[in-house]
Parts: C-alpha cells; sequence; structure tokens
C-alpha cells in the first residue's frame, strides 16, 4: 500500500513509484504515480463510483482500459481548458490534474436525478418521439430544456480554447496501425527489408497487450522481447514510432487521418508547443492491427461499479499494479477470460468464484480452481446486489435450474471479443461473420490495406506474430523493398474457445449501449414496434450513438436484435462505420486555421505606406485594401470619403488598384481568342488602344468585366474584377485548353507581378508629367482617351500606362513592377504635393463608379444579362462567343426583365439602403409586385445627396416614375424615383478631356 | 484522393478544382439552341466509371480529364487537355 492507494499492489506494474503525481476528482485530492492513467489512480485509490449515466443517472464505473470506455467519462482540466466527456481510462495522469465527474447535480454519490430511474418506464426507447408531441411548441419552451438539463454530458468550456493546434503531412511505405505484438512484427519485417515506416500507438507506451498479457516470444518473457523489439526497431532509420497517436480515418488514394495528442499527458503545452497535431499520411501500403475489444455480457445490473471487462481487470492488476477488487467473481463465455483469474491470483487476489457460461472448462483450469479454493459455476449471472459502492453480491443461474449466491466485491466480465473492424469498414465495407470466434472479421479493406492478429480474428499470440510479420514483408515487398525481413518471431497460440451468450434474462435493467443507457428491453420493444433494420434499430434507440460509437455495444445490441427478430446475425448485419475512430476536437481539423490566420492576408503594393497614412483597411476576399484615409478632425468615415471624392474631381487623386486581376494574353491568335471568351470585338481593336469587354457564362449570365489592352499586335494585356481574378483564369486556361486548342494563344497570370495606381482628376496629367520620362506625349492627341501603351518613367523604369477612367474625371492607370509599388505611392505623393494630390480608398473609388452608373460587384450577381446591365448592343452578332447562344433564350430577352437604373430618393434629404425592394407607388408590398431592388448607393457629393443603383423591372422605359422602396429588414418605407444611371458628366466629356 | 498529374506528378486533392463532366461537346458556332442547352445543362447521373475535368490550380494550371469510378474513387486515367502546355494541336 502506498500513501493512501489503499488498492495499490507494493511491487510490478508499468509505474514508476518514484515519481508520485497528486491529483484532484471532484475537489478531493489524491496521488498516484507516473505511469498511471487517471482510471488506473483512482482504482488505486479505491474509487469505484466515477459518473451518473446519461439518461437514469445511475451510479457508474469504470467498464475498460482503453479507448472504448463508455462509462468512465469526465471533466478534464479547468477553466478555458475543461474538457468534457475525456476517457479516465485514456487520460495520462499528471501532477496536478483535475478532473470532475459528470452528469450530476449536486453531487456524484447524491444526485437528485437519479429520480429518473423511477420514471423509467416512460424513457424507454424512441420516448422523445413519443412522449414529447403535444403540444408544438412546447418543445422548444419547456421539453428541449428541462431535457437538456437532465440528460447530457459534460459541459464544454464555454470560452474560446487557449491552446494551440497543428497539422501536418506525413509520407510513408508502410503505415502500421497498432503496436501489439502483430504491429511490432509488421514494423520489424517492413523496416528491415528497408521501407519507410510509420507505426501509430493510441496508447503512450507500445506493446499492446503485451503490457498487461505477459506470454513468451521466442523463448524470452513478452516484456523482455518487447524492449529487444523496440531497441532493434531504433536503429532502423527509416521507423518511426507515433505513440499517443490514433489513426483514425481511411480516405482516397492512401490517405490516413491521425489525431496525436502531443501534449495531453501535460497540464498545459509548453510554450511554442501545440496540444494536438492533426496527420495527414500518405502510405504505399497500411497494416492495421488495432487489435479486438472485448464485449461485455448483457445481465441485469451489469452497469454497477465495479463490473468491469475481464481484460480491464487484469490490464489494471498487471500493469498499473491497482486491484479494481479485493475478492472477484469472473462472469466468461470463453478460454480468455479465465487469464484474468491467473493474474489476479499471481497478484494475491482472491478469487470468489468463476462462472463459466461453457458447458466444459479445461482440466488446467479446473486444477487452478481447486488450487485456489474457488468453485467453478456452469451458468451465467443473473443479478448483481450494489450500488454505488460496488458489487456486494452476485447472482447465478445455473445450468439445469438452480440458483447461486456469490459473494464478491468486483465482476470480470468477458463475453468474447470484437475485432476493431472499424478502420477496414471505413469505404462501406461490411464484415464478415466468423461462427468459431462468434465475431466479425473484416472482408477485405480499402485498397492497399490489409488487417492481421486479432484485428483480423486471429486471437493467439502466435498467428498475431505470424501474420503481422508476414503482412509488414509483404507491404514492403510491394512498395518496392526487397531487403531481407529474416523470420517471423515464434510464439505458441492460447487455445481459444466460447460458447456465444449475449443476453441472460432476468429482472433488472440490463444494458447494452452504457453511454446512451440503452437496454436489452429497449432493443426488443424496437423490435415489437417494426425497428428491426440495424440502421433503423441505432436510430431509434440511440444504439451505438454516442461518443463511444458503440465500441462495447453495437454487436451485443444486433445479437439481442437476431434472437428476437429470429434471424442470424449475419442476415441481421452490421451499420455502416464511419469515421473518426475516436473523437477529434475541432480544433485539431482547424490548426492554425483561426483568427487572423483563418486564411491567408493579402496585401497591396502600397499597403504599408497606406497603413503609415492611418488609412482604414477593408477585407475584400483575401485582400487588405485601404477603404479611406481619415484626417485629423473628419468625425466619420463620410466625412473622408466625400472629401476623397471632392479632391479628385477638383484635383487628383489615386488609388491602389493593384488587386484587379492581370492577364497577359499572348500568341499570334491572342485577339481571336479574346474574341471567343468576350461578347465583343477585340481582335479589331488597334495597338496601343483599351477597350472594355464584357464576358459571359457559357448559360448567358454576365460573368466579369474588365478592360483589356492591346500593347503589340500579338500581346493583350486583359484586367478581371478582384472578387474573379482567379476563376476568371482559370476559365480562360478552360477555354484555351478545352474549348478552343487549336488557337496559338498562352496566358500567364501576372496579378502579383504589377502595382497599379489610377490616377484621377484634372490636374492628373500635371503630376503624371512629374512623374513619366519628358520625352513622353501625354496631350489628347499624343495620348487619347483609351489610349495603352508602355512608357518610360523619369529614372528609367519601364511601366505601362492605360488612359481609362472608372471615376468619370479625365484618368490614367500606370502599372509598375510590384517591387516599386510603394515607391510609386511615395512618389505621387511627393510629386503630387504642389497639386493638393490626395489618396483615395475603395469607398471613394465606390461613390464615384455610383455617380458614373458604372456597374461593379452587386449589378455583376451571376443573375444578370448584358442587356440588363444596358451593356446589350456590345454583343457581337458577327462571330460566336461563349454564352452567345443561351443568352438568347426567351427568358433572358424578355421585355419585363429587371434592369440597371438610377434611384434618387424623392426627399433629399434622405438616406438610401441597398437591399431595399422596389413597388409600385400605392400598393401594398408582396411578392406578388416586388419589382426589384436597390443594389448600390452612395453618398455623392457632387449631387449633394444620396443617389443609387437599382435592378428594376422595365427600369430603363420608366426613368422619372416614382416607386416606393420597401426595406422591411430596416423597417424603412420611402419613395423614390427612378432616373437616369449616370448622375455625373453623362456625355463623358471629362474623361475625354 | 490523390491524383497524379502528368507535369507535377502525385498531389493531394486540395490542389485541385473539380468541373465536371467531361463528355458534353461544346457544340460548334452556329449550333441549334437545343444543342447548347444540351451541351450545358444535360449531364448523365453516372455511378460507375466517368470521365471528368479537373483543374491544376495549384500546381501547374492545367485542365485535367481524369477517368474515375464514382462507386470507389479510383482514377484509371489522367490526361492533359489537349491545348494543355505551352503547344498548339496541330502544330
Amino acid at each position: 500500500m502506498a500513501g493512501g492507494q489503499t488498492n495499490r499492489l507494493d511491487s510490478g506494474g508499468l509505474i514508476d513509484r518514484s515519481a508520485p503525481l497528486n491529483f484532484r476528482f471532484d475537489g478531493k485530492t489524491f496521488s498516484g504515480f507516473q505511469g498511471d492513467t487517471l482510471a488506473s489512480a483512482l482504482i488505486a485509490n479505491g474509487v469505484k463510483l466515477v459518473g451518473r449515466s446519461f439518461k437514469y443517472h445511475r451510479p457508474r464505473g469504470i467498464l475498460t482500459a482503453g479507448s472504448e470506455e463508455p462509462n468512465a467519462l469526465v471533466e478534464l482540466r479547468t477553466g478555458a481548458r475543461r474538457e468534457p466527456n475525456t476517457k479516465a481510462t485514456t487520460a495520462e495522469l499528471y501532477e496536478g490534474l483535475e478532473a470532475a465527474s459528470q452528469n450530476r447535480w449536486p453531487s456524484l454519490r447524491h444526485d437528485v436525478m437519479s429520480v429518473n430511474q423511477l420514471f423509467a418506464p416512460i424513457f424507454v426507447a424512441g420516448f422523445y418521439y413519443k412522449t414529447f408531441m403535444w403540444p408544438a411548441k412546447f418543445w422548444e419552451a419547456v421539453y428541449e430544456p428541462a431535457i437538456r438539463r437532465a440528460a447530457g454530458l459534460g459541459r464544454a468550456a464555454g470560452v474560446a480554447d487557449p491552446d494551440h493546434y497543428d497539422k501536418a503531412w506525413a509520407h510513408c511505405d508502410v503505415l502500421v496501425a497498432g503496436s501489439g505484438p502483430a504491429g511490432l512484427a509488421a514494423a520489424l519485417a517492413a523496416g528491415r527489408s528497408g521501407a519507410r515506416v510509420i507505426l501509430c500507438e493510441e496508447d503512450f507506451s507500445p506493446g499492446g497487450r503485451l503490457l498487461s498479457d505477459g506470454g513468451t516470444i521466442e523463448g524470452l518473457p513478452a516484456a523482455e522481447w518487447l524492449s529487444r523489439t523496440l531497441a532493434e526497431l531504433a536503429t532502423l532509420p527509416d521507423v518511426r514510432i507515433m505513440t499517443r497517436t490514433t489513426l483514425f480515418g481511411v480516405y482516397d488514394g492512401g490517405t490516413y487521418g491521425a489525431i496525436e495528442r502531443v501534449n495531453d499527458h501535460l497540464p498545459s503545452p509548453p510554450e511554442h508547443q501545440v496540444r494536438q497535431r492533426l496527420w495527414r499520411i500518405v502510405a504505399r501500403r497500411c497494416v492495421v492491427a488495432a487489435g479486438a475489444i472485448e464485449r461485455p455480457i448483457v445481465f441485469a445490473g451489469n452497469d454497477t461499479p465495479s463490473v468491469m471487462m475481464a481484460s480491464a481487470m487484469r490490464t489494471y492488476v498487471a500493469r498499473y499494479a491497482a486491484t479494481p477488487a479485493k475478492r472477484i467473481a469472473l462472469f466468461t463465455n470463453n478460454e480468455d477470460g479465465w487469464r484474468t483469474v491467473e493474474i489476479a491470483l499471481g497478484a494475491g487476489l482472491q478469487i470468489a468464484a468463476v462462472i463459466d457460461a461453457r458447458p466444459d472448462v479445461s482440466p488446467a483450469h479446473r486444477s487452478l480452481a481447486s488450487k485456489g479454493g474457488f468453485p467453478v459455476l456452469h451458468g451465467s449471472v443473473s443479478g448483481v446486489d450494489g450500488g454505488k459502492d460496488g458489487v456486494k453480491k452476485i447472482a447465478v443461474s445455473l445450468t439445469g435450474g438452480a440458483r447461486a449466491e456469490v459473494e464478491a466485491d468486483g465482476l470480470a466480465v468477458s463475453g468474447g471479443w470484437n475485432p476493431a473492424v472499424g478502420l477496414t469498414s471505413y469505404h462501406r465495407g461490411r464484415p464478415k461473420w466468423l461462427d468459431d470466434i462468434a465475431a466479425f472479421v473484416p472482408d477485405g479493406a480499402p485498397p492497399g490495406m490489409v488487417a492481421v492478429g486479432a484485428a483480423n480474428g486471429a486471437f493467439g499470440l502466435g498467428a498475431c506474430l505470424a501474420q503481422g510479420f508476414a503482412a509488414g514483408s509483404a507491404a514492403a515487398h510491394d512498395a518496392g523493398h526487397s531487403g531481407k525481413a529474416g523470420t517471423a518471431p515464434v510464439a505458441d497460440d492460447e487455445a481459444f474457445s466460447l460458447t456465444p451468450l449475449w443476453h441472460v434474462a432476468g429482472k433488472g435493467k440490463a444494458f447494452v449501449d452504457y453511454q446512451h443507457d440503452v437496454t436489452a428491453s429497449d432493443i426488443e420493444l424496437a423490435q415489437r414496434e417494426g425497428f428491426e433494420s440495424v440502421e433503423h434499430l441505432k436510430r431509434y434507440t440511440t444504439l451505438g450513438m454516442a461518443t463511444d460509437q458503440g465500441k462495447t455495444s453495437n454487436v451485443a445490441g444486433l445479437a439481442i436484435m437476431a434472437a428476437v427478430s429470429g434471424r442470424s446475425i449475419p442476415e441481421t448485419g452490421t451499420t455502416i462505420y464511419r469515421p473518426p475512430y475516436v473523437p477529434v476536437a475541432i480544433g485539431a481539423f482547424a490548426g492554425h486555421h483561426r483568427d487572423e490566420t483563418f486564411h491567408a492576408t493579402r496585401l497591396t503594393p502600397s499597403h504599408h505606406w497606406a497603413a503609415e497614412q492611418g488609412a482604414v483597411f477593408v477585407d475584400t476576399g483575401l485582400w487588405k485594401r485601404a477603404q479611406w484615409y481619415p484626417r485629423a478632425g473628419e468625425k466619420d468615415w463620410l466625412e473622408s470619403v466625400t472629401r476623397e471624392v471632392s479632391a479628385v474631381r477638383g484635383g487628383v487623386g489615386f488609388c491602389d488598384v493593384s488587386t484587379l486581376g492581370k492577364i497577359d494574353v499572348h500568341g499570334a491568335d491572342a485577339g481571336a481568342f479574346l474574341d471567343r471568351v468576350y461578347i465583343n470585338t477585340f481582335s479589331n481593336l488597334a495597338v496601343g488602344k483599351a477597350r472594355y469587354g464584357l464576358m459571359l457564362r457559357e448559360d448567358g449570365m454576365v460573368y466579369d468585366d474588365g478592360t483589356t489592352s492591346r500593347l503589340a499586335e500579338d500581346h493583350y494585356f486583359l484586367t478581371t474584377t478582384t472578387a474573379k481574378a482567379g476563376l476568371v483564369m482559370q476559365h480562360l486556361e478552360f477555354c484555351r485548353q478545352v474549348l478552343f486548342p487549336e488557337l496559338d494563344v498562352q496566358l500567364t497570370s501576372v496579378s502579383d507581378q504589377w502595382a497599379q495606381f489610377s490616377i484621377a482628376g484634372p490636374k492628373t496629367r500635371d503630376l503624371l508629367k512629374e512623374i513619366v520620362d519628358p520625352a513622353e506625349d501625354l496631350s489628347n492627341e499624343g495620348f487619347p482617351f483609351m489610349g495603352a501603351r508602355e512608357v518610360r518613367l523619369r529614372g528609367g523604369i519601364k511601366a505601362r500606362l492605360f488612359r481609362i477612367s472608372f471615376s468619370g474625371e479625365m484618368a490614367f492607370e500606370i502599372s509598375v513592377p510590384a517591387r516599386f509599388g510603394d515607391a510609386m505611392a511615395r512618389n505621387l505623393m511627393l510629386a503630387g504635393a504642389p497639386f493638393g494630390v490626395t489618396p483615395y480608398g475603395t469607398e471613394a473609388l465606390g461613390v464615384m463608379r455610383v455617380e458614373k452608373g458604372h456597374i461593379a460587384g452587386p449589378e455583376l450577381s451571376g443573375t444578370t444579362t448584358a442587356a440588363d446591365l444596358g451593356l446589350g448592343k456590345m454583343m457581337s452578332t458577327k462571330k460566336d462567343f461563349i454564352g452567345r447562344v443561351m443568352a438568347g433564350r426567351e427568358a433572358l430577352v424578355a421585355p419585363d426583365r429587371q434592369v440597371v437604373v438610377g434611384i434618387k430618393p424623392v426627399d433629399k434629404a434622405r438616406r438610401l439602403r441597398s437591399g431595399a425592394h422596389i413597388i409600385p407607388k400605392g400598393q401594398t408590398p408582396g411578392p406578388g409586385n416586388d419589382q426589384g431592388y436597390v443594389t448600390s448607393v452612395c453618398f455623392s457629393p457632387t449631387s449633394d445627396q444620396w443617389i443609387g443603383l437599382g435592378l428594376v423591372e422595365r427600369g430603363r422605359e420608366r426613368m422619372g416614375e416614382i416607386v416606393h422602396a420597401h426595406d422591411p429588414l430596416r423597417g424603412e418605407d420611402y419613395d423614390v424615383e427612378l432616373c437616369n444611371p449616370v448622375f455625373y458628366d453623362p456625355d463623358g466629356g471629362r474623361q475625354r478631356g | 484522393m490523390r491524383i497524379v498529374c502528368p507535369f507535377c506528378g502525385e498531389r493531394e486533392l486540395g490542389e485541385f478544382t473539380y468541373l465536371g463532366d467531361a463528355k458534353p461537346v461544346r457544340p460548334a458556332a452556329g449550333a441549334s439552341e437545343d444543342e447548347v442547352f444540351d451541351y450545358v445543362y444535360l449531364r448523365d447521373n453516372v455511378a460507375g466509371e466517368t470521365s471528368e475535368y479537373w483543374y491544376h490550380g495549384g500546381g501547374c494550371r492545367t485542365w485535367l480529364k481524369i477517368a474515375r469510378n464514382t462507386l470507389t474513387h479510383e482514377i484509371s486515367s489522367v490526361e492533359p487537355a489537349a491545348g494543355a502546355g505551352a503547344a498548339k494541336v496541330g502544330a
């Protein structure tokens, strides 16, 4: 006995007695050792009651010693790191660990909700559907909140997770899942052959059942063989063993998902380290040595604390030197359960009795019983007398009908073993039934994968080693490695005999799914009510739908369904297996993609300069764009934006427009190519000229717009909108490579190569003269509107200059290599100072485009045609182009379509808002008379009022008509006038001047 | 899923963008509205081997014609589109 650990053995186990650890459970302080799990430490301290069940609030203890645990779920850690539904059986103990039991109030021992047990008759399968039917509105108001309080598992932290998570890729020839004897043998064979091997083990110690069950391999004790094997694997250069790593999913093309709990075994991750890492592992071959899960037998009271799986019982004794009970009874239907008796006796524990459901017991075990002085009872356990303090008495139905009672404080149960068929079944594989072990085994596997050892239904130690070694060697060979693997490690196979037993009839609740409180009678009820199919059974009773995905319960549940529906188990079948094999935190899937690193951020070439100016930035896609440049004394954004607009219209301003997509189009057929992707013609564009172009989707709707310039006979420079830059490139590549491969044309994305600035306003030419080499002719004759050519700047830098205008002013756009973008912004400020140059942001840009009636994103909505946008005349009738035929469909040329029109409020002082619906004046708004909506609005300094654009039925024919704007979202109703969408300089004299 | 790009080698799904069925052929200029309608909208819902277009946007920007089994996701062939790369078809 060690320091209050009343149930700790003095010697043995894989714990480090020189490293004691203090921890707290439900506020009480305990101690354990390095090497413990929370579960083993609780057992060592004599704690039997660890939680309350989901529905009935029944007292529950620890059932297993692994990731299949349905009962012992706790809230681990506190504050922001509090993690609900953590399995005590896999949580490693660390100094200062804090855990709390779940689903109880006010305390675990005195839980008021345990009165639910009295109402058990109404909490049967499907009770939600049956009980809370009426009245309908009661569901949200009364039933659901009440049920959520009463049922459920742990509480989430409720605040942001302070830890970091990582995602990583790994590649290997052979991936091995599980480090038991089969997995180790596979890694050994593959590694010796020269293959790159990754071995994933979910435990913190490799070895699998060798850590608990012992055995003899190659004439050595298992522990000795294990350490020698691990030492050899460590010498192989390409073998990587990843402990605390669970392979949870199988994806196409040999891609596997794994979760590595990098620092879950520490109170918090060390600085700069991640808590967990999500691995995507690409492997040529995968050997699944994931073992098997021991299954319970369903009998009344089988959920009493200290009723435990037989393998778990011996794991706690042998691996952790912790004794779940002092006087143990074993209820088994197979040979393997007896190992628990051997190990318990070896540790000096008492055996109360063995209840064996098989007709015969081996002579060796019979003599073990007489030596140990305990009876062997042929029959089954029909009831348990006990409660939150554990088992007291066990009722036994003997074969032949007699009854017996056994006094014990712990009951080990073994109903046989279910191979872990998850990984092999994730591609909708259906496992097959094997009668001799009464279990499902993999029937094939995803490409490149093979199951070995217990995961393949081979339970003997010798068979595990042989299968693992052969598969590892074959996998390495398949991956192209032919080094000498040597011979497989040899061990004897233990005897395995089993008489299937799923359910013992008796009085009292007999649990199938512990975590969701599904009983044998729930399954019988489901069958009576017609939910016979396993998929219906699952959803009606919630069998197997808890966080453990029914690892201990599914097979027993369908065996009971098979029995009551008069079918065989394979006829009843299994449900579909889906990843993940264990719960994986959403944070691990997100990795670093959260908060400011949720996505990549793109900065314009003048970003740092703009930031120095105090610009306010707006996110447009991945870009950060300067939205406006506030100045001291300005009270709001509107004042800043209005100043910027007035400065441009009255003088000169500039704006970084580098975010536009830019594509160089080269080749003898470049013009012919553009003719096919744009609705208008580009092959006849003169060298040195720019033209506005509009492209459609093949269905006839407008896709994107922008200007394209012809810089040489065989060289065009095309621009796209910011939003569609990547998509237009993809679309044009499709046109070039797939639709028109006969054309001699090449596309180069140069969006990131050029920094582009719009310089606008009547003083633009004055400013440009300071920037551009004096030899360049910028006069209206030398560089007319829509001119485009390469120029040299003062200092010799080559630039591209385009006389195009989005603002409606006399304007140029200038492109310089992106590395000069920052210098260009600074230089424009310097050279423009005498002219009062004003940098402007996207808001002012937007105001000026609305004033000019130019379309942008809100009008290019994917549901508008060229004609809707007032650009129908651009559609050439002399050539084929993408979208031409579909754009001519009846509904797309109907006269009553909603088209772009200008909108201004009748009350000049009123603010417009986009999204308002347009209704004929004097009518009550409704879907029947909704004639369109306001798409874009701005305060126009030039008009000194709010103006807007809208898509309105027959809008262009109705200019001058007063209509009603209805905005139910903001509760606004007002009259507006439909008008010419070009509010500013309608004849375009300013931009041509 | 992994795709073996003929230019870049075996790459991960995230580098590619799916477009859809590669069987419909764009009708020549002058085709009827019905023919173009079929090209734009009509698709077979195949359970089994299909031919489809994928774009290697995270790599060489090649459009690929991929034969894939929709039941198993198995990819049996990957070919670059006719006009992929620098060469003009027929040049």
